[in-house]
C-alpha cells in the first residue's frame, strides 16, 4: 500500500506519454469540422464543408486518385518482387545471403532526403519527373523492404520439409509452390502488400522532389495547400487518411499475428 | 483380395554401386542392395552411416554421384522425385498444416487427376487402414504425434505406390506408442504387399519389423541378412556389436591347423576356425551362450573357461544378468536362466562356454568407434 503514491505518479506519467504520442494525430479530427477557414486550435463551430471541398475540388480528387493509382501499382509490384526476393534469400545457403538481404533492406535505412536527391538527379536525365512510372519505380524501391520483412517472417516459420513431402506425393515444384508454400506464407504476403500500399500512399519526401504540377500525389497536395493557403481541407483529408490507414495497418497486424500463431 | 495377388503389388528394388560424395566426404561408398518385391527391408546403422542418404537417393531427394537405381527393373535415376511414384513417411510427419486430414490424404490423388468419388473412396480406405477414419475433418495441429504419423502413413500409401520408404517414422514417439505402431506397420505391410524400406538406428525395431536388415557403417553395407543371420552369423565385428549384446575377447593368438587359440591373462581358450589374411582375431560371445560356474567345478569337455569376478548382478525376473570382469580387465555379459545358481557381486567365478558357440571375427577398431 505504501507504493500507491508512486504507482499513481507512474500511471500519470504513462498517460502523459500516451497523450504526447497520440495528440498530434487526434487534434486534426476536431479541426476538420471547423466552421472558419483557419487552422486555429481549438476550432469553432461545426461544419462538413472541408469534407465537401475534398470530394468536389478537382485538385484534391485528382491527387487522391493519383496516390491511389501509384500505391496500387506499387503494392502489386513490390509484393511480387519482395516475395520472390524473400523466397530466394530463404533458400540461399551461400554466406552472401545476409549481405544481399542487407542491400535489399537499405531503402528503409537510408535517410529519405538522401534517396530523394539521388532519385531526382537520375529522373531529370531520364525525364521521369512528374510521371506515374517515376513514382512507381521510386515507391516500389521504398516498399520492397517492408514486403521482404513481412514475407521473410512467414518463411521463417514455414517448414521447407513440407515441399519435400509434396514432391514425394507427386507434386512438381510449381504445383508444390501453388498448393503448399503459397497458402502457408499467404498471410505474410498479404501483410507485405498492405504495408507496401501504405508506404507509397503516404510517402512525401521523394514525392516532393519528383512531383510536377501535372502529377501530384495526395501528400504533396496536402503539403502545398497547407504551406500556400492554410486550407483546412487538409484536416479533413488527414482524418480520412488516418482512419483508412489505421484500418489497413490493423488488418495487416491481425493477419500477420494469425500467421505466426498457426 | 488373396495373398497371392497382394504380393505382386510390391516392386523389386535394385541399388547398384550407389555412391554419393559431398566434397571430400563420402556419404555412400559403392552401395549395392537387391530388395525382393514385397519385402520389408530395414536399413540399420548409427547416425551418419549412410542409411538415410540411401533412402533419400531412392526417393529422389538426393542425386547420386555415380551408380544406378531401379524399381521393378526400370531405372529411375533420371526421374525427379515427383515422378517416381514412391511413398515416403518422414520422421517429422510433414503433414500440410493448412489442410484437414482428409485433404492431406487426398492430396496425392488430386495431383493424379482422380475424380472426387474415387478419391473419397480411397481416402476412406487408407484412413481405415491406419484407424484414423474418424479424424478426416480435423487439422493436423489437433492430433497427437502418433495420430499424425498414422495420417502421414495413410497419405503415403493411398496412391498405391509399389514402394514405401520410411525414415525413422517412430523416432519422435515414446516407447509404448512406438511398440504399438511397429505392430501396426507390420500389419499394414502384410495387408498391402508393398515393398517397404525402413530406416532406423534402433536394432530392436529392426528385428521386430524386418524380413531382412542391411547394416550400414561409414557409408557402406557391412552385412545383409535376416535378424537371425545377423545375430547368429555376423560377418564383421561391427555387425556383431550393433545387433544384440555381446562380449568380445582379445588376446595373444596362435593358430594350429584349423583352430585358433587365444591366451588371455595366462589362461588359454580355443576358438574354432581360423581367419584368412592373418588378421588379428577377436572371439565374440552372446550373453545367453555363456554360463557361470564355481572355480572348483571342472569344465565339461569342449568347454572353454576363463576366471573372473562378478562386478554386477541384476535380477531380471525371467533370469539374471551378470557382468564379469576378467583378469585382463575386459568385461563379459552373461545372461543365465532362473535355475542356475545365483552369484553375487565380488564372487570369483569361471566363465564357461562351448567352443562351437564362440564366433571368431577379425578385429576392427571401427566397430568400437562408431558405437559411441
Amino acid at each position: 500500500m505504501r507504493l500507491a503514491p508512486f504507482r499513481i505518479l507512474l500511471g500519470l506519467f504513462c498517460l502523459l506519454v500516451a497523450v504526447w504520442l497520440v495528440m498530434p494525430t487526434l487534434v486534426i479530427i476536431p479541426m476538420s469540422f471547423n466552421e472558419k477557414k483557419s487552422l486555429a486550435f481549438p476550432p469553432s463551430g461545426f461544419s462538413w464543408q472541408w469534407y465537401a471541398n475534398f470530394f468536389t475540388n478537382p485538385d484534391w480528387l485528382s491527387s487522391f486518385f493519383n496516390s491511389l493509382r501509384v500505391a496500387g501499382i506499387v503494392a502489386v509490384a513490390a509484393t511480387l518482387i519482395g516475395t520472390l526476393a524473400s523466397l530466394g534469400l530463404s533458400r540461399m545457403k551461400h554466406s552472401g545471403a545476409g549481405l544481399l538481404r542487407a542491400i535489399l533492406i537499405t531503402p528503409m535505412i537510408v535517410p529519405g532526403v538522401v534517396l530523394a536527391i539521388g532519385i531526382y538527379a537520375v529522373y531529370l536525365d531520364y525525364q521521369l519527373v512528374g510521371t506515374t512510372t517515376g513514382f512507381v519505380i521510386a515507391h516500389t524501391m521504398l516498399a520492397i523492404p517492408f514486403v521482404i520483412i513481412a514475407v521473410s517472417a512467414s518463411l521463417e516459420v514455414f517448414d521447407v520439409r513440407l515441399e519435400t513431402a509434396a514432391a514425394s506425393l507427386g507434386a512438381s515444384r510449381f504445383t508444390t509452390f501453388r498448393t503448399v508454400t503459397l497458402p502457408l506464407i499467404a498471410p505474410g504476403i498479404l501483410s507485405g502488400l498492405l504495408f507496401a500500399f501504405v508506404t507509397s500512399f503516404d510517402e512525401i519526401i521523394v514525392a516532393l522532389f519528383i512531383t510536377s504540377p501535372y502529377l501530384k500525389t495526395l501528400p504533396v497536395q496536402i503539403f502545398t495547400s497547407i504551406t500556400r493557403d492554410a486550407d483546412p481541407t487538409v484536416t479533413a483529408v488527414g482524418t480520412i487518411i488516418f482512419i483508412a490507414t489505421t484500418l489497413i495497418i490493423s488488418a495487416g497486424l491481425i493477419i500477420s499475428s494469425k500467421s505466426t500463431r498457426s | 483380395m488373396s495373398a497371392s495377388n497382394t504380393r505382386e503389388r510390391g516392386a523389386a528394388i535394385d541399388i547398384m554401386g550407389a555412391t554419393k560424395r559431398y566434397g571430400n566426404f563420402t556419404a555412400l561408398d559403392d552401395v549395392s542392395l537387391h530388395i525382393e518385391p514385397g519385402e520389408f527391408m530395414t536399413l540399420l546403422g548409427p547416425s551418419g552411416s549412410g542409411k538415410t542418404t540411401t533412402l533419400n537417393v531412392v526417393a529422389g531427394f538426393t542425386d547420386l554421384t555415380s551408380g544406378d537405381l531401379a524399381v521393378g527393373g526400370k531405372s529411375i535415376v533420371a526421374l525427379p522425385a515427383h515422378k517416381r511414384n514412391i511413398g515416403v513417411v518422414f520422421q517429422h510427419y510433414a503433414l500440410f498444416p493448412h489442410m484437414t486430414v482428409g485433404k492431406n490424404v487426398a492430396y496425392p490423388l488430386t495431383l493424379r487427376g482422380m475424380d472426387k468419388q474415387a478419391r473419397d473412396r480411397l481416402v476412406v480406405r487408407a484412413l481405415d487402414m491406419v484407424k484414423m477414419a474418424d479424424f478426416a475433418h480435423r487439422y493436423p495441429s489437433e492430433l497427437s504425434g502418433g495420430q499424425q504419423q498414422r495420417v502421414a502413413l495413410a497419405r503415403a500409401i493411398v496412391f498405391d505406390p509399389p514402394l514405401l520408404l520410411m525414415d525413422e517414422p517412430l523416432g519422435a514417439l515414446d516407447k509404448k506408442l512406438r511398440e504399438w505402431l511397429q505392430l501396426e506397420i507390420k500389419r499394414i505391410h502384410r495387408e498391402l504387399g508393398t515393398t517397404f524400406v525402413y530406416v532406423t538406428h534402433d536394432q530392436e525395431e529392426a528385428l521386430v519389423l524386418s524380413d531382412r536388415i542391411a547394416v550400414f557403417n561409414q557409408g557402406r553395407i557391412e552385412q545383409v541378412g535376416t535378424g537371425r543371420q545377423l545375430y547368429d552369423e555376423p560377418t564383421t565385428l561391427f555387425v556383431a556389436k550393433f545387433i544384440g549384446e555381446s562380449t568380445s575377447l582379445r588376446g595373444a593368438a596362435q593358430t594350429s591347423g584349423n583352430e585358433t587359440s587365444l591366451t588371455i591373462a595366462g589362461q588359454k581358450i580355443v576358438a574354432g576356425g581360423k581367419l584368412a589374411g592373418g588378421r588379428k582375431p577377436v572371439v565374440l560371445l552372446r550373453p545367453e551362450k555363456l554360463s557361470l560356474a564355481g572355480t572348483n567345478t571342472p569344465p565339461a569337455s569342449g568347454q572353454n573357461s576363463l576366471t573372473g569376478e562378478v562386478s554386477e548382478a541384476i535380477y531380471l525376473g525371467s533370469g539374471s544378468k551378470y557382468q564379469v570382469t576378467l583378469r585382463d580387465g575386459s568385461v563379459a555379459i552373461v545372461r543365465s536362466s532362473l535355475e542356475a545358481t545365483p552369484f553375487s557381486i565380488g564372487d570369483t567365478v569361471d566363465l564357461r562356454w562351448s567352443v562351437v558357440d564362440a564366433k571368431l571375427l577379425a578385429d576392427d577398431d571401427r566397430a568400437d568407434m562408431t558405437m559411441t
